[in-house]
């Protein structure tokens, strides 16, 4: 295989690269403009961000464009355009962007589906009075996150992230008002920022290390064979290298931004915000970052293990071991959950999170092209489902609770036939729809991982479960008959036709990674694809897809029987509800995880918070008063002193004077033989020093 | 003894007599003669100088005395007009009961 | 030291102390003119003619008459009740006595640097003619304004005032 660290045969960076700043820099001077605008001018607002993130889509193709141009004659695209950002004595703090297969699949992702949800919003959100702000908050999202994408310093990556924490905020909890929606977004954000700390740690590591933030620097970025030898070669804790414990760390921050399995809780309760923001951020884009990241610094990730054929690594590392344990667990544990939810919404929130732990885990057993591809199918067919449970709840006037709606497909054909196209996409419904050749790159890679087998069951059960609860929630909502209080309706023109955009692409990416003409892998790894149907003939292929389908059949057929065109109340039990109901409560009730923080971490907060409050009051409370009363006490002494000393002192030496003055002018008798007597007397002294002195 | 020394011992001693009686009488009028005896005193040691001095021949003391004279003669009438004065309004020459300046 | 000089030392001496003791104030009027005319002797001794005779006529001639005056217009020739002498005269006794230490030490102890007998100057009354009009000119014209101011003040001082009994 090529060494994927070659360059274009110029140095520099051609002026698409150059100019790529312009791609996340349009969306975030537009949400600037619209920051400054009034709330009534919605038009306006509405335009610029659409607009802004139209120009991004161009610019993303046209760079999109340019690689595949240089990958299909042979070149290894990666153009970086860097610059000093920050001289700190001898060293310096550099920025920069990077363009290569990775960058380019990713930005022109996120740029086609986010300006797909915002066509979309501008019909949801039409009756929302804080519109104008809405845009804002979503084209500064866009910009953000492409900064992410495009990011060829893990500081200005890291910078971005923060924004793009910081959008997620404002737009879970764009309805602040609610109670709820405003604790959800407080929940997000402390939980990534606990992800993010290790970040952070892993970023100054990082920079110990290797001297620079930079990825790729013609030799000198940190992810290029230098570097890696650097970090390699640095200790780290319990015995493993620098490069493993920071590999860890960056990978935390990943976890906590694309809720792996500890700091998952985040994420279902974002749907507080309007779906619209579901649908961009919590399925496609931000949550994707994690991922991303993952895929960015893979080379470090990967570093110490050895390569092979295909590009897929011989062994893992411990790194990628831990990425593929935790993506496998979260994938099982969030699929679990999503059986037993009522909310529409939280079923695909859990799904999300069970998706991102398969792109995970397919990171770390088939590298990067296995992840990225899930990723991006993902992307799609994530995107198109919450927007179609945007159209269902608009439809069902802001109905969230699958137990009331049903039948649906009747009154919202549209809605219906691409909500189910999606579905089946999810489920991995064989060789028509994309997300099945994305989920079967992942299982292949599974299955032949060196370090063991574990995780391809994992996943097994995973799809299993994933056609099941979308089986069910697709019977629920569309099927049986309607249990709401109105009538529902289709949705408008603006909202349905992004539905079909997506459920098109859904179908169609999937052609581009089948095993005949596996394009995507192709142009990943920078090798040259062909199309040749021999790779249908590949070991392991079909027994692959036997397992997958037998497997996807099942979930959807337990699914159907359980549920199929019945319709229970709200009030009644579900099926498996029946059959086992402790087991239905523990998953219902989210297996319990926020409970668990609630004992531990945040009991364990609350008690250092009474430590600290009473640290404060008592001690750092006492020694204000303490002094204060020090400073009283001075003042009375101060005023006892001057009271008894200073001034009595002075009133005793005035008395002391008029007392002299009295004696003294007794010598004032009035007589005047007296007056002479003192002359005499002053005579004789003077006679007598006169007489002494001129005897002498 | 030289008599320059007589004649100033002599005078050291009327002008002491003088003193005492300026300090001791009670009358105003008898302190104004204590005061003349003690001027009288100063003169007999300004003469007995002169005469016994380096340079008689510039009348130096002589005429110091005459002057000296000529003073206390002036002085003595208008202190004695004083006493009369003050005798006018107190009706005595007492001093220990003239103290109205006490302090 | 002649006898002379002894005889009219103790005269000077004895005249004032009976000038300060005696009860009478006439009486030590009359005492403090036998003073005076025992300095003048001694001026005379010591060759100060004009001195001499300048102090009979000035003082015996006339303080001693105004100290008489004086006396009689004050009735001092009462004897006051009290006692002649102030209550503290031991003290101005005292004093009186210290001086009297200081200036004999003062002559004592340069006794002997004393001149001896000197030639006795002759003054005639032509030099000292002379020397007030000449080198004394100025203070013979300030005194004689002195003795012009004395005048009119004493005459003021012991006028009767307007509207004061006689």
């Amino acid at each position: 295989m090529q060494e994927g660290m070659g360059f274009t045969p110029q140095l520099t960076a051609s002026s698409i690269a150059q100019m790529l700043w312009l791609i996340p820099a349009v969306p975030m001077a537009a949400a600037g403009v619209i920051a400054l605008l009034k709330q009534p001018a919605r038009k306006l607002a509405s335009t610029l961000a659409i607009g802004s993130l139209g120009v991004s889509l161009l610019l993303a193709l046209a760079a999109f464009g340019h690689v595949v141009s240089g990958w299909s004659h042979g070149f290894s695209v990666r153009e970086t355009a860097n610059f000093v950002w920050l001289p700190m004595g001898t060293g310096t703090v550099d920025l920069g962007w990077v363009l290569d297969p990775l960058s380019a699949v990713m930005l022109v992702m996120v740029t086609f589906v986010g300006l797909l949800i915002f066509i979309y919003s501008t019909g949801y959100m039409a009756h929302d009075e804080n519109y104008t702000r809405f845009f804002c908050f979503l084209s500064l999202f866009a910009g953000a996150m492409l900064g992410v994408v495009i990011a060829n310093s893990l500081l200005l990556l890291f910078m971005c992230w923060e924004i793009v924490g910081l959008t997620s905020y404002l737009l879970i909890g764009f309805w602040y008002q609610k109670p709820s929606a405003a604790a959800a977004a407080k929940k997000a954000f402390v939980t990534t920022r606990v992800g993010d700390i290790f970040f952070l740690l892993g970023i100054v590591w990082l920079f110990a290390q290797t001297g620079t933030l930079l990825f790729y620097n013609h030799g000198a970025g940190a992810l290029e064979p230098d570097g890696i030898a650097a970090m390699l070669a640095g200790k780290g804790a319990l015995g493993l290298s620098a490069a493993t414990a920071i590999g860890l760390l960056i990978f935390a921050g990943a976890a906590g931004k694309s809720g792996q399995l500890p700091l998952h809780v985040w994420l279902p309760d974002a749907m507080e915000g309007p779906t619209p923001v579901s649908a961009l951020i919590h399925a496609a884009t931000m949550v994707a970052a994690g991922v991303y990241l993952v895929a960015r610094v893979y080379p470090l990730m990967a570093a110490g293990g050895t390569l092979s054929q295909g590009g897929a690594l011989a062994g893992s590392t411990t790194t990628l071991t831990v990425v593929t344990w935790v993506g496998a667990s979260t994938a099982v544990f969030a699929a679990l959950i999503a059986v037993a939810q009522n909310d529409i919404k939280r079923i695909l929130a859990y799904s999300t999170v069970s998706q991102l732990g398969y792109m995970m885990a397919g990171l770390g057993m088939g590298g990067v092209a296995v992840g990225m591809f899930h990723l991006i199918t993902h992307a799609f067919f994530k995107a198109l489902l919450f927007m179609g449970a945007g159209s269902v709840i608009h439809g069902c006037h802001e109905e969230q609770d699958i137990r009331r709606m049903g039948g649906l497909r009747k009154e919202m054909p549209v809605t219906f036939a691409t909500y189910a196209i999606g579905m089946l996409a999810l489920s991995g419904f064989p060789l028509l729809f994309s997300g099945f050749w994305s989920k079967d790159a992942i299982l292949g890679s599974a299955r032949e991982w060196h370090a063991g087998r574990g995780p391809f069951y994992l996943l097994l059960f995973g799809a299993l479960l994933t056609a099941f609860y979308m089986t069910r929630q697709v019977c629920y909502v569309f099927f049986g008959e309607y249990r709401g209080h109105e009538h529902a309706h289709e949705s408008p023109r603006v909202m349905t036709a992004p539905l079909a955009i997506l459920a098109f692409f859904a179908i169609a990416l999937g052609m581009l990674g089948t095993p005949a003409w596996p394009w995507f892998r192709a142009f990943l790894e920078d090798h040259p694809a062909a199309l040749e149907l021999a790779g249908f003939n590949e070991p392991g292929f079909w027994p692959l897809v036997a397992t997958s389908t037998l497997v996807v059949f099942l979930g959807l057929g337990l699914g159907w029987w359980l549920y199929g065109n019945k319709s229970p109340r709200a009030e009644e039990a579900d099926a498996v509800e029946k059959v086992a109901p402790t087991v239905w409560g523990w998953l219902r009730d989210r297996l319990y995880v926020d409970e668990l923080y609630g004992v531990t971490v945040i009991a364990f907060y609350a008690w250092w918070a009474r430590v600290a409050d009473w640290f404060d009051r008592r001690v750092w409370g006492g020694i204000v008063a303490a002094v204060s009363t020090a400073f009283r006490g001075l003042a009375h002494f101060d005023r006892f002193f001057d009271q008894q000393f200073v001034d009595g002192g002075f009133d005793k030496g005035c008395e002391e004077i008029y007392t002299g003055g009295g004696l003294l002018a007794r010598v004032q008798t009035g007589r005047v033989q007296h007056y002479l007597r003192l002359l005499a007397v002053a005579v004789v002294v003077l006679a007598a020093i006169l007489i002494w002195s001129s005897r002498g | 003894m030289t008599p320059l020394g007589g004649y100033l011992l002599v005078a050291a001693l009327v002008f002491a007599i003088g003193l005492a009686g300026a300090l001791t009488r009670r009358n105003a009028i008898l302190v104004l003669i204590g005061i003349e005896l003690m001027l009288n005193a100063a003169n007999l040691n300004l003469i007995a100088f002169w005469r016994y001095g380096p340079h008689p021949e510039l009348l130096t003391g002589m005429m110091f005395a005459v002057f000296s004279i000529a003073v206390a003669a002036a002085e003595a009438a208008v202190g004695l007009g004083l006493v009369i004065s003050v005798y006018r309004h107190t009706r005595t020459t007492d001093l220990d009961e003239m103290n109205r300046m006490k302090g | 030291m002649s006898a002379v000089f002894w005889i009219l030392a103790a005269l000077t001496v004895l005249g004032g102390v009976a000038a300060v003791t005696l009860k009478n104030t006439v009486h030590c009027a009359l005492a403090v003119t036998v003073a005076f005319a025992g300095l003048a002797l001694l001026y005379l001794q010591l060759d100060a003619q004009f001195a001499g005779f300048a102090q009979i006529l000035v003082y015996i001639g006339a303080v001693a008459i105004l100290v008489v005056f004086a006396i009689l217009l004050t009735s001092g020739s009462e004897t006051p009740k009290q006692g002649i002498f102030s209550r503290s005269w031991f003290t101005g006794m005292i004093i009186a006595a210290a001086v009297f230490a200081v200036l004999g030490w003062a002559v004592i102890q340069r006794i002997q640097a004393l001149p001896h007998e000197t030639a006795a100057p002759s003054v005639t009354v032509n030099q000292i003619g002379n020397a007030l009009l000449g080198r004394y000119v100025l203070p013979l014209e300030i005194v004689a304004l002195l003795l012009t101011a004395a005048l009119v003040g004493a005459v003021i001082v012991a006028m009767h005032e307007k509207g004061e009994s006689k």
